[in-house]
């Protein structure tokens, strides 16, 4: 049986558990024994684009020793993904089992599409659905081709929903524009941040759907908290619930 | 373009776009406006087989000038003046300046007669010249537009990009005569037109940006639209052409490369209306080409941000950024907005433009748009890092992060940290949680907090499924 590192991000982990649930389920489901390493927090992300990359080493530095002895590590979020593969060089470049960390850590849909050869997941989920291009998956982790690029079109995140027997994927007028998260951007930006927010959910609202789902949680938490605030009634959910949920209505 | 200096707004970027957000209304139509160009591009873009390729070829092209850049402006100095051009070289923005200004005094122009110019609107030229007794008339519609209302460009392609038509239609009235009310685009263009055509016919000299510039042959090339650059290097005999030192290109067959990225990036047009090709100057007539470095060649000893000189300022990172859009040219404080702003900026003046790094949600679009592969999104993220490097980082973030990081670092103090939200969120009175200090609640719930944890779940989930 493989075994993979399940990397849980700090926020997911402390405040939206269900989703890690869904990511363990659904990784079981497919045969995968899902290790949760104990001892981790945080990959140090709010730190390193903060610009304050040096409170953000010894995060990394713990990464690395909890995580490199697995063949893999998945973690249902694609900006995690990222710091790790993209952003973890200049504080670990050299170090002994950098190298098979950065190439081993996958985002969920990632990973179930390009290492367990995923083409359809057998599921049930009858709602009409938005799809939320985070933004670190589609131009960091490349999960997608993205509506800037001139190359053929793919998206393994919307593959996998697709199949999904009686959803409806919603078109929207801006595919793939930013939520407006952006980690402390949020809060730095405020006033840029919550327009960006907004148009995001209108977009959703506009193509009827009833839930905004997305691989990072973070945007969805964003876009959630205006959601609530303004009464309306999108729901968020992400990626791992809808397809954990589909797979156990099938 | 404006006989104002651009000043840097109090409290940097974000009260700047905080003002501007808070005219929904009107940041709205300026979210669209300029994210219908960004679909122009798109579209544009997709009709050129290897469009990707394309932006290779740029990108090595960039790389390759820039690593060798001395040699190519020796070249396109010698070949230049060997077609009867004058070459000066300005050190910085009081250089170009005094150069342009001799120029033109020692020829006896009171009249000039500009098209669209960043590097001019760096160097603050108007002002210096109109100080000393030339009236310069900018021909770009646009920045004509700008200028009478005393104000900077707020993009780099479309400078009036912020103006409603009959904001303009109100100018006109006032200063050009135009009847009240009138807003009809046809109609003030003509007008314009009509004023325009007076200030080149008198005008004594014509000045014009340049947009690239070919060591091989010595020409200089100017992509307008609306003819203004070729009126203004036609009419009056002396043509005076100001170039960033970035602007070189090796060879004349480098240029189709170029020219079909520019316009259809910039406005999503196959090519600009007008590509002028200036070799030497025209008969009887005078060519000044002024190559400034203004901080360009301390750009290029810096490993990271050297990449960003490879800008040909088509405005796309702008056009798509989504905080660009809905926070306007003005909020960056500075003559080149937007992403690739956000990273020059701060070259020239870090403290000045601390803010700047942080005007991003390092989404990335500009980064897949730049038709010359600028990795602008980690550009703006390594200016994050030297922000902090110099101290620039105001000491409350800077102390937040620090004790963030330095929880996060032990697994017990994490799982406390944790618990005591997850509790007290929920029990404190709401009063309390979305006070002053909570700058995601002001507009935006606090998520749920729930009672466990992931590792409480998955315990309990390991408890039962464990084989």
């Amino acid at each position: 049986m493989l075994t993979v590192g399940l990397f849980i991000p700090c926020y997911i982990e402390q405040i939206y558990p269900n989703v890690g649930l869904a990511t363990l389920r659904l990784l079981e489901g497919h045969g995968v024994r899902a290790e949760y390493v104990e001892g981790q927090t945080c990959c140090g992300q709010p730190m390193a684009n903060s610009g304050c990359a040096a409170d953000a080493a010894p995060l990394a530095q713990k990464f690395l020793r909890l995580f490199r002895g697995y063949e893999y590590v998945v973690a249902p979020s694609g900006s995690c993904v990222s710091m790790v593969r993209n952003h973890y060089e200049p504080l670990l470049a050299g170090q002994p089992g950098f190298d098979h960390l950065k190439r081993s850590t996958f985002e969920l849909c990632e990973f179930l599409v390009d290492v367990l050869k995923v083409a359809k997941i057998e599921g049930r989920f009858p709602h009409k659905v938005g799809l939320h291009q985070s933004c670190h998956g589609l131009r960091e982790l490349r999960l997608a081709a993205g509506s800037e690029r001139r190359i053929p079109p793919f998206d393994k995140v919307r593959l996998l929903l697709q199949e999904l027997e009686g959803i409806e994927l919603v078109e929207l007028t801006r595919p793939d524009e930013c939520c407006g998260f952006g980690g402390t951007f949020a809060v730095n930006e405020e006033a840029v941040s919550c327009m960006m927010g907004r148009d995001r959910v209108a977009d959703h609202e506009r193509a009827g759907a009833e839930i905004i789902t997305a691989i990072d949680m973070s945007c969805l938490m964003h876009m959630d908290g205006l959601i609530r605030r303004d009464r309306k009634r999108l729901r968020i959910m992400h990626v791992a619930e809808v397809l954990a949920e589909a797979e156990a209505a099938a | 373009m404006s006989d104002v200096q651009q000043a840097v707004p109090r409290g940097g970027h974000p009260e700047a776009a905080a003002k501007f957000v808070a005219n929904d209304a009107r940041a709205h139509w300026h979210d669209q406006a300029l994210w219908w160009v960004r679909k122009k591009r798109d579209v544009a873009s997709a009709a050129v087989p290897d469009w990707e390729a394309l932006r290779d070829a740029a990108a090595a092209i960039k790389a390759h000038t820039l690593s060798r850049l001395a040699d190519y402006v020796e070249e396109f100095e010698r070949k230049a003046t060997a077609l009867g051009a004058h070459v000066y070289f300005a050190r910085d923005a009081a250089d170009h300046n005094a150069i342009v200004h001799r120029i033109l005094s020692e020829r006896g122009v009171t009249k000039l007669v500009k098209s669209k110019s960043m590097l001019t609107e760096e160097c603050h030229l108007n002002p210096y010249l109109e100080a000393r007794g030339i009236e310069v008339t900018d021909t770009d519609l646009g920045e004509r537009i700008v200028q009478l209302r005393h104000e900077p460009p707020s993009h780099i392609v479309l400078p009036a990009i912020h103006l409603k038509k009959e904001e303009i239609g109100e100018l006109f009235h006032e200063q050009l005569g135009t009847e009240k009310g009138a807003s009809d685009p046809k109609y003030l263009t003509e007008a314009a037109r009509q004023h325009l055509r007076q200030r080149f016919l008198q005008a004594g000299a014509g000045l014009t940006g340049v947009n690239f510039a070919v060591a091989e042959t010595g020409g200089v090339v100017v992509c307008t639209n609306e003819g203004n650059a070729d009126m203004g290097t036609t009419l009056p005999p002396i043509h005076v052409a100001c170039m960033g030192v970035e602007k070189l290109i090796p060879r004349r067959q480098d240029l189709p490369v170029f020219l079909r990225l520019l316009a259809r990036s910039a406005t999503g047009q196959p090519v600009t209306t007008y590509t002028t090709h200036f070799h030497g100057p025209r008969r009887e007539g005078e060519l000044h080409i002024v190559i400034v470095d203004n901080g360009r060649s301390a750009q290029l000893k810096d490993k990271v941000f050297r990449r960003s000189l490879a800008c040909i300022r088509c405005g796309a990172c702008m056009n798509t950024c989504p905080v660009f859009r809905r926070s306007g040219g003005y909020s960056y404080g500075w003559i080149v907005p937007g992403p690739i702003g956000v990273i020059l900026a701060p070259g020239r003046d870090a403290a000045a433009h601390r803010t700047l790094p942080f005007a991003s949600s390092l989404c990335g679009s500009c980064s897949d748009v730049c038709p010359v592969r600028i990795d602008l999104h980690h550009e703006i993220l390594a200016w994050r890092q030297e922000i902090v490097r110099r101290g620039l980082l105001p000491w409350r973030k800077r102390a937040g992060m620090k004790l963030v990081g330095w929880v996060l670092r032990f697994g017990w103090l994490y799982r406390l940290a944790g618990w005591l939200a997850r509790r007290l969120v929920p029990a404190l009175p709401r009063g309390l949680v979305y006070a002053r200090w909570n700058g995601w609640g002001r507009q935006r719930e606090l998520p749920p907090m729930p009672r466990e944890t992931f590792r409480q779940l998955y315990r309990r989930h390991r408890g039962e499924h464990q084989p």
